[in-house]
């Protein structure tokens, strides 16, 4: 029997769709390579659902979400307000969150291991600066007489703990323990609030976590302790506390209410220091790097509609905020903040355009010297157990900080036209660490670059090889 | 006819007519005070209570501003309801935008996967108080499918009640509040699936629902088979029904009445404890804006707060009256007076 084991004569109809389906894939492939010469492709992941703390600072998340950059970008995200930082965080870690508004000191805690242990990643700080410490009605009339005064009366600004000392001091000798309240044990809020009173010669306590004592009160004059920000102001008034440091609203809150009075702002102890960042896990960032740069594209837009103009936006984003949503307080507790001034003692408002800083002064790009101050920050205060050397701090804060995602995204929305170079710090020339900063209230230099040298100019603190 | 008797009809149609005329005059009385019993006196206490709330919250000055009064919270629902009428403008906007992002993928390349996902903004108080009402339902109906039949078995046997009902007593009085770290435990251990269908914050509360409004079902069904008439019994035992008869024709039309009483009972509670589930658990309902708003403490807050209360009375008003509707087409004894 004859097989005919030939292939088929092939007609012409066939020839033309082989060549068709050729040229199709050749036409592909052009696009593709084309696509891979741009640096971000379509995101991976489109449904996202980012975390939030109410408070002012999550603002470039809101900014994004109404003025649709996000969508510009592809992404629908959902923001959804967490009830407290450890809810926050957890979610993060376990994936139900694909990213926060965090404390900056909370990707390096999580990385390094104290609480639960995750690598979690920041291409992006959300703000400067917006902070303050507020005490109570009782505490600021004993604290008052102690305070110079200018020549019309008011007190003297920067308010420094010198004068809550003699305060602090009475109440232990009537045997009432002098409590602060803070955010999270490894909030910026933490980290201000100690650095103030030590430079008041007040001791916030020490941590000693290879012992199990993570309350952090361990010789201390003031016991510092957590509480969730939109609880504080509540736990002023019922006394439990006597004086906290927290974001805004909750210092204006309590002016409004006529329940403490803030004595100084994390502008004054710091000049614009990091706050909260944008923080994602490392595994988020490997697995989807077009949706991770999307992102951080967002968020650069949104921080830069905020201080556009020199604040011109600001009201627009107030009015945004005060929806219950997002953070829900009263537009005027808000804007007290917000729109370039800030009120200490009730009728006492102070110009301060930069009490929340998005995008000037370079404040979305992740500096590795934001890092390294908080790392030395948990050094001093004993989070940290030992010594470590330098090279730790640097290795630790290139592992967490990620400028170099921050860099591609922004090297697209110069492309995309939507930014200037001039909007961003020289990329090429940038190290990521900031010259010497020498703002602090008690005027110590800080030179991220040397961070055991920082350690030891510290009156009180661990330095060296100390242990708790 | 002679013109006596006409004039005799004719006067005593007259009188005829004067009689009902007075006996409808005194019907009429009847309805008037029916009208006013019913309708007009309530209206006045509640104008009375309005009046002294309006009055009373003019001295009370909280921390987070005067105590709002009747017409603050109607400000307030005014508000809430423009607030989801403006969201709905939001989503329709959206769901704009997402077509034409999605054609503008499917214009460029056919293949692309374009997916149409739900509105990513945030549930108006109109879409809470549907979320508290579907779970609340949830937990309702899963509490009565336990708790009937348990009931129905231990009013039909003397020792599995004995057996049970220490268990029931002490369960009973358990706080929701202490329910909820257990279930949100268990369910988090057990829940896990990479698409749930129901969100974890939904199970919990209606878990929660279920644990505290299975008593009173179980304890009035209990009762209500247990006091099933003796000669009811006798006459099942004179035809010698089978057991499932005997319970579906006599037993249970028999305790109809007492099982409704603890269905209602049941769904009262199950909506009060509704609301202390939603807030700790954040389930996306009603307790959760209760607890938002107080969170916020913006100066609206309390008033917010407020028309939540009011809304919350309401619907529990509605629910009972619901329930208390089906019990009358259910029951059989349609002469019993049921409040």
């Amino acid at each position: 029997m004859q097989v005919n084991n030939s292939t088929p004569p092939v007609s012409a109809g066939r020839r033309f769709s082989r060549l068709a389906a050729g040229l199709t894939l050749a036409l592909t492939l052009g696009l593709a390579a084309q696509a891979a010469l741009a640096e971000v492709g379509p995101p991976e992941k489109e449904d996202l659902k980012f975390g939030f703390i109410k408070l002012t600072d999550m603002a470039p998340l809101a900014i994004a979400y109404e003025k649709q950059y996000f969508e510009d970008e592809g992404l629908y995200v959902t923001l959804e307000a967490q009830a407290n930082w450890k809810v926050l965080l957890d979610g993060v870690i376990d994936g139900q969150l694909d990213g926060a508004h965090m404390l900056a000191g909370q990707p390096l805690a999580a990385t390094i291991g104290f609480g639960t242990k995750a690598h979690i990643v920041t291409p992006f700080s959300m703000d400067l600066n917006g902070n303050g410490i507020t005490v109570s009605n009782e505490v600021w009339q004993a604290m008052k007489p102690n305070v110079p005064k200018q020549e019309d009366g008011k007190p003297q600004h920067p308010i420094k703990a010198d004068y809550l000392k003699p305060v602090v001091e009475k109440y232990k000798a009537e045997g009432k323990p002098f409590k602060m309240g803070m955010v999270f044990p490894v909030s910026t809020h933490n980290y201000e609030l100690r650095y103030w009173l030590a430079a008041g010669g007040i001791n916030p306590g020490y941590y000693a976590p290879e012992r199990g004592d993570i309350t952090g009160q361990i010789k201390a004059d003031a016991l510092l302790s957590v509480t969730p920000p939109p609880q504080m102001p509540a736990t002023l008034e019922a006394g439990t506390i006597y004086g906290y440091c927290v974001g805004e609203p909750w210092n204006q809150q309590a002016v409004f209410k006529g329940i403490g009075v803030p004595v100084v702002t994390d502008y004054e102890i710091w000049k614009d220091n990091p706050e909260k960042v944008f923080g994602m896990t490392k595994e988020f960032t490997d697995k989807y790097p077009n949706t991770t740069a999307r992102v951080v594209k967002a968020l650069i837009r949104a921080a830069k509609w905020l201080d556009d103009n020199n604040d011109a936006n600001r009201p627009e984003a107030v009015k945004i905020l005060s929806q219950p949503n997002y953070v829900g307080a009263d537009y005027e507790v808000i804007a007290n903040s917000m729109t370039g001034t800030f009120e200490y003692e009730k009728g006492d408002k102070r110009a301060l355009p930069d009490f929340n800083v998005f995008f000037r002064y370079n404040a979305t790009y992740p500096y590795y010297s934001d890092a390294v101050w908080y790392l030395t920050q948990m050094r001093r205060w004993g989070q940290i157990a030992e010594r470590k050397p330098d090279g730790w701090y640097m290795d630790t804060a290139k592992s967490v900080y990620r400028p170099d995602i921050y860099r591609k995204a922004a090297e697209e929305l110069i492309a995309d036209g939507k930014l200037k170079a001039s909007d961003f710090p020289d990329f090429d020339k940038e190290k990521g660490f900031r010259p010497p900063q020498t703002e602090f209230i008690d005027g110590i230099t800080f030179d991220g670059t040397k961070p055991n040298e920082y350690l030891e100019k510290f009156p009180i603190g661990l330095k060296g090889n100390d242990k708790v | 006819m002679t013109t006596t008797t006409a004039n005799i009809r004719a006067f005593g149609r007259a009188t005829q007519g004067c009689l009902l005329e007075a006996l409808s005059l005194q019907a009429l009385g009847r309805q008037v005070r029916r009208l006013v019993q019913g309708v007009l006196i309530p209206l006045i206490a509640i104008a009375i209570f309005l009046g002294l709330w309006h009055i009373g919250a003019k001295n009370v000055q909280t921390s987070l501003g005067q105590l709002p009064g009747p017409i603050q919270v109607w400000q307030q629902a005014g508000a809430l309801y423009q607030e989801h009428r403006a969201e709905r403008v939001k989503e329709a906007a959206f769901f704009e935008r997402q077509e034409k992002r999605n054609a503008a993928k499917l214009a460029k390349n056919p293949d692309a996967k374009v997916k149409i996902r739900p509105y990513t903004g945030k549930p108006t108080f109109l879409d809470q108080i549907v979320t508290s009402l579907v779970t609340v339902a949830a937990g309702f109906v899963l509490a009565s499918l336990i708790a009937i039949p348990i009931g129905i078995a231990c009013g039909m046997s003397q020792t599995l009640y004995q057996a049970i009902n220490p268990l029931i007593q002490v369960f009973k009085p358990v706080s929701p509040l202490a329910w909820l770290p257990l279930v949100t435990m268990v369910v988090s251990a057990l829940y896990v699936t990479q698409d749930p269908a129901f969100d974890k914050s939904f199970v919990n509360s209606a878990i929660t629902v279920t644990l505290c409004c299975l008593w009173p079902t179980i304890i009035n069904t209990t009762v209500g088979v247990a006091g099933v008439s003796k000669d009811l019994l006798n006459v099942s035992q004179v035809l010698r029904l089978g057991w499932v008869t005997k319970t579906v024709k006599i037993v249970l039309p028999s305790a109809i009445p007492m099982i409704f009483t603890g269905l209602r009972l049941s769904l009262g509670i199950g909506w009060m404890v509704l609301i202390a589930a939603e807030m700790l658990a954040q389930n996306p309902g009603l307790g959760k804006f209760v607890w938002d708003e107080f969170q916020n403490g913006s100066s609206d807050s309390l008033a917010r707060i407020m028309v939540a209360v009011v809304v919350i009375g309401l619907i529990g008003f509605l629910l009972d009256r619901g329930m208390l509707a089906l019990q009358r087409q259910v029951s059989w004894d349609k002469n019993a007076v049921l409040r």
